[in-house]
């Protein structure tokens, strides 16, 4: 089974995040890959390791994405593919999408894994954009994975609890954070991804045009998150237990 | 001039960092309470390939320097000295004398489970005796039809009582020759009849590393089990240490860096007066001083680290990062728990274990006094 692996360098998110103009500031400030994605490549590692087949982790950003990259070869992926250029600075989801389909076509691959959203933008459309332009059918959320073959059972999460589905490869998975416990790389695999390649590509390479990659989303406004709210106290003059259970009901955790 | 580490190590010390949160810092405290080496940790670090970092492949290893293998220490001391402590002795004392001095055969039978982490061995070198005054040894082995009979008792011996430790190496008298005593190295296996592995130490520190009072008496060994040359086990264990030194510096610059962050992080929380402790004159000086000497440490080890890897001599070098590195820790620990105050006396806060951690520093592997007598003598200076 060939996967492909969508991996994404961001900044740090241990760190107070920065902005230039309306964006977040990229250039200059500590990257690391994005901690949602180690769970992506841990899939497709246990994945390889019961059904054989290569995984490719295939990213789009600057050249310094290339640190994210060579994080999951030290896990264990095999090779890399990132897309770099100019011309994708500020690039929003779609054109994302776009590229990373132009890139993943080129390899010859049976299922495709990514985060359920990046830590840095949190739009969640990429992975359903990019399965449309795949053309194969995508499973979100999944937070258990069974392959046979060529087909695959996962679990899908939701609200209350998960549902089973089951679909044909080729495929696009997302993948919820806690699906397993991405392993650490070893310093033998940190220097054994030194040697694994990995092609750099522009978007020439892809064969899209500039008009595929020019950014229609226009960002208005931006605005400080709403600072979280305090707790709320439940005196407990003997219905506090009652109270509690509402709460809970409501936000649906029990 | 380059000061950097190189690329694959910093993206190890992140790997380390990672691992060090998730898997021993939220267990520290307990193991302590705990009194016993975790052997579930100790697997977590074989399966990372800790145990390995500076072997060959070919033995199981991962072909690391020996600055990486610091780099490992480091990270962990950060938060906790007895599992440091572990992999620094596994791997400098248990290990690094069978790769160093093995013979083929010997590397190729002790050396792969040892690399993995499957195994653990101790290096028996402290007697009850003496531990500074090491030509002293009085443990003896005598030849006896093709066998080494060994007797004697050695104090203090690191991963020598593991469920996995497969042996120690111990140094002996093998005889005398005009006045000069001929000690040698011996691998004594776990198992061996007469030899007896007494019960832990109650310490004031490292209290989840392993550490036992070893006896032997008539236990016999194979001959090949002689490791190096007869009559060189005093001049390569003195090589060895010299290594061993430079890691347990960087042990003390880990264990200071804790204590810096700890103490960084509680000036910052706590008040008195009106305000966060941290803003008062007083402990940002003490703050200041803890973290400059920690870096200063941190330096004098690197480049003894990195001497060694040049095959420059390094022997004053890593006297000096050992001897300082251990005194500026305890010193460090000290005062992050006068930064403390009272809840730095009690053992819910970290700093509270590492000061009870640091004393060692400056006894084991080569006292401060052995480590100045080490320095005087590099220095030129005429022998007592
Ligand atoms: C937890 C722990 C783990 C250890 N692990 C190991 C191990 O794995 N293997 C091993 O072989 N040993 C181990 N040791 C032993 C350790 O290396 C020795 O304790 C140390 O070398 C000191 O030896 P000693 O205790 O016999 O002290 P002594 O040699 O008796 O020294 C007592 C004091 O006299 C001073 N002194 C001695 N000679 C001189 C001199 N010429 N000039 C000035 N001062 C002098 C010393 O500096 C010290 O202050 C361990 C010890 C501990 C506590």
């Amino acid at each position: 089974m060939n996967i492909a692996v969508c991996v994404k360098h961001i900044p740090d998110p241990n760190l107070p995040g920065e902005l230039d103009g309306q964006r977040l500031k990229r250039e200059g400030v500590q990257g690391t890959l994005d901690p949602g994605d180690e769970f992506g490549v841990e899939t497709a590692l246990q994945l390889k390791q019961a059904h054989e087949g290569e995984v490719t982790l295939v990213s789009m950003g600057p050249p310094q994405a290339l640190e994210g990259i060579r994080r999951g070869l030290s896990m264990g992926a095999d090779k890399g593919v990132l897309v770099s250029d100019d011309s994708l600075q500020g690039a929003d989801a779609l054109i994302t999408a776009r590229v990373l389909a132009a890139a993943i076509k080129r390899t010859d691959f049976d299922l495709v894994i990514a985060g359920v959203e990046s830590t840095d933008g949190y739009t969640g459309t990429m992975p359903s954009t990019l399965a449309e332009l795949l053309g194969v059918p995508q499973l979100t959320f999944t937070n258990a994975i069974e392959a046979t073959g060529d087909a695959l059972k996962v679990h899908r999460q939701t609200v209350d609890g998960y549902q089973v589905v089951e679909c044909s490869l080729p495929a696009l998975i997302t993948v919820t954070a806690g699906v397993n416990e991405p392993r650490y790389a070893s310093f033998k695999g940190i220097m054994a991804a030194k040697k694994k390649p990995v092609e750099e590509l522009s978007v020439a390479d892809l064969g899209l045009s500039a008009d595929d990659v020019k950014v229609a989303q226009n960002i208005v406004d931006i605005s400080q998150a709403e600072e979280r709210k305090a707790g709320e106290v439940i005196e407990d003059d003997g219905s506090g237990a009652a109270k509690i259970a509402d709460y809970l009901k409501e936000a649906k955790v029990i | 001039m380059d000061l950097d580490l190189s690329q694959e190590q910093r993206d190890f010390v992140r790997v380390m960092r990672g691992f060090v949160d998730d898997a021993i810092r939220p267990n520290a405290e307990r193991w302590d309470e705990e009194h016993a080496l975790p052997m579930d940790a100790v697997k977590q670090m074989a399966e990372l390939g800790l145990f390995g970092l500076p072997f060959p492949e070919e033995y199981g290893g991962s072909g690391a320097d020996f600055l990486t293998l610091c780099l490992a220490i480091e990270e962990i001391a950060k938060v906790d000295s007895s599992l440091a402590i572990t992999l620094e002795a596994a791997v400098g004392l248990g290990a690094m004398p069978v790769y160093r001095f093995g013979t083929d055969e010997q590397r190729a039978k002790w050396l792969p489970p040892l690399a993995t982490g499957d195994a653990l061995a101790g290096f028996g070198l402290t007697e009850p005796g003496g531990g500074s005054d090491a030509g002293a040894t009085r443990t003896t082995a005598r030849l006896e039809d093709g066998e080494w009979l060994v007797n004697g008792s050695k104090s203090f011996i690191t991963n020598s009582g593991t469920d996995i430790t497969s042996f120690v190496t111990v140094t002996a008298l093998t005889g005398s020759e005009d006045d000069r005593k001929e000690i040698s190295a011996i691998i004594v296996p776990t198992g061996t009849e007469g030899f007896d592995v007494g019960k832990g130490y109650r310490k004031m520190g490292w209290w989840h590393s392993d550490t036992h009072e070893l006896s032997f008496n008539d236990c016999r060994v194979p001959q090949g089990n002689l490791l190096g040359e007869r009559g060189q086990g005093f001049k390569n264990f003195l090589k060895i240490l010299d290594d061993g030194r430079i890691a347990i510096a960087a042990l003390a610059v880990g264990l200071a860096q804790g204590c810096v962050d700890e103490s960084i992080r509680y000036a910052q929380e706590r008040s008195a007066f009106g305000r966060a402790i941290g803003s008062f004159q007083g402990l940002q000086f003490k703050i200041a001083d803890m973290a400059m000497k920690t870096e200063l440490a941190r330096q004098a080890y690197y480049r003894a680290a990195w001497l060694k890897e040049k095959n420059r001599p390094y022997k004053k070098e890593a006297a000096m990062a050992k001897l300082y590195a251990s005194e500026i820790a305890v010193d460090v620990a000290r005062d992050a728990v006068q930064v403390h105050g009272g809840y730095g006396y009690i053992e819910e806060f970290p700093v509270c274990r590492h000061f009870r951690d640091s004393k060692i520093l400056e006894i084991g592997e080569g006292t401060s006094e052995v480590m100045r007598i080490l320095i005087a003598r590099e220095l030129g200076l005429p022998e007592a």
